[in-house]
């Protein structure tokens, strides 16, 4: 070996590992880019399927009250989605180059590519049902928006300051009508007993981390880890099923794989009503 | 929904609606101004009346604060007692504020 190349030698591996790590601090920069943006996706599209479903009750609520208490909460979920979808699509297009807005990643994607938990995707069913659902998902919201409130993602914190007031009026609305249906007569009872039977096999898919442990794990402090809602979620939701005087169901199967794209049946149903304007007359507005 | 349809006696519906109570919506705006009756609704009860006066009267920052009285509870003056009750104030001129200047600066009087 030459001096020439003894001199050279730590010079060239010193290049080489100061690139290596280059290359490496960009692809995890892009891997978080991506995890950050899929775990948003997940979260705007729950909002965004669960608004379209509540504004099916427009004109159809027992009462005029109702129909518009329920658009309300339509148009909160639908408020937050737009917050959500429009930075997943921005993450998104850090990564690829070319970014989707919000309309895009509403209207143009396909069932497979949305990334709501099924609970949301259910039909209304009766009032009770819808209940029943608000109060799963209202709860689960209120839990997620207050851990959130001290991500250190400045967009997601926001978005937690403004929506967990709004998730926290869902919440109560649905707590005054499963104690109203609950404790009211043996039919409401029975029906609201039912409503929460049929609902209940989707709430173990909300806090099943399988299909988003990977996300979860390159986000520390950004995401709120779903298990950890867990415990506050239960005690809310059993406190108010002990005093509407109706029973927790036992659930013989549960569903999965919403997170990972999987999805029911109802939301093949859904899409179209959801997305046909907008693919008929692309770039529509008011 | 058909079944739930076959389940609800005939006037079902017509009858609960006529079951739940009519509730008068007051308003205050902002700090430092009166309640304001705004309108009506109808609810099962008065925590609900709440709800859905909030829902209804308050979708456009309008209040700050919300009251709900049942109807019934209101006593009214009768259309039939409209000249005895209030034509009497009519010429007495001297009862309105008139006769002096609102000092500058001083609002909602």
């Amino acid at each position: 070996m030459t001096a020439a190349s003894l001199s050279r030698q730590p010079l060239d591996s010193a290049d080489i590992d100061q690139a290596d790590i280059d290359q490496a601090d960009i692809d995890q920069a892009d891997i978080d880019q991506i995890a950050l943006a899929s775990y948003v996706l997940g979260l705007g599209d729950d909002t965004l399927i669960l608004a379209q479903r509540l504004g099916e009750w427009i004109t159809r609520a027992p009462q005029i009250e109702e129909d518009i208490a329920l658009g309300n909460i339509a148009l909160d979920l639908l408020g937050q989605a737009r917050t959500l979808l429009s930075y997943a699509g921005e993450l998104e297009g850090k990564v690829t180059g070319t970014s989707r807005g919000e309309d895009d990643l509403a209207f143009l994607r396909d069932e497979r590519e949305f990334r709501n938990v099924h609970l949301v995707e259910i039909e209304n069913g009766d009032f009770a049902v819808t209940m029943a659902r608000q109060l799963i998902f209202s709860a689960y919201q209120y839990e997620l928006y207050t851990a959130m409130l001290t991500s250190t993602d400045p967009t997601l914190s926001a978005l937690a300051a403004k929506a967990v007031k709004e998730v926290a009026y869902h919440r109560d609305h649905a707590t005054q009508w499963v104690l109203r249906l609950g404790d009211g007569t043996p039919e409401s009872h029975d029906r609201m007993q039912a409503a929460l039977d049929q609902v209940w096999p989707y709430v173990e898919e909300i806090f099943d981390t399988a299909d988003t442990a990977d996300i979860l794990t390159a986000l520390p402090g950004v995401a709120a880890d779903p298990a950890a809602l867990r415990p506050a979620w239960s005690r809310y939701v059993e406190a108010v099923i002990t005093t509407a005087t109706l029973s927790l169901p036992a659930p013989t199967w549960r569903s999965r794989g919403g997170r990972a794209g999987y999805h029911s049946e109802n939301l093949g149903h859904l899409l179209p009503d959801m997305q046909n304007l907008h693919r008929s007359h692309p770039g529509a507005s008011w | 929904m058909t079944t739930d349809n076959n389940q609800t006696p005939p006037g079902g519906s017509a009858r609960s609606r006529k079951g739940w109570p009519l509730w008068e919506v007051f308003i205050r705006a902002r700090r430092g101004l009166s309640h304001q009756h705004v309108g009506s609704l109808h609810a099962p009860d008065a925590e609900m009346a709440l709800r859905n006066a909030r829902d209804v009267y308050t979708r456009r920052g309008e209040g700050v604060s919300i009251w709900i009285v049942p109807s019934s509870a209101i006593t009214a003056s009768s259309p039939d007692e409209k000249d005895p009750f209030f034509d009497p104030a009519m010429d007495k001129a001297y009862r309105h504020p008139t006769f002096y200047d609102v000092p500058e600066g001083v609002s909602h009087l």
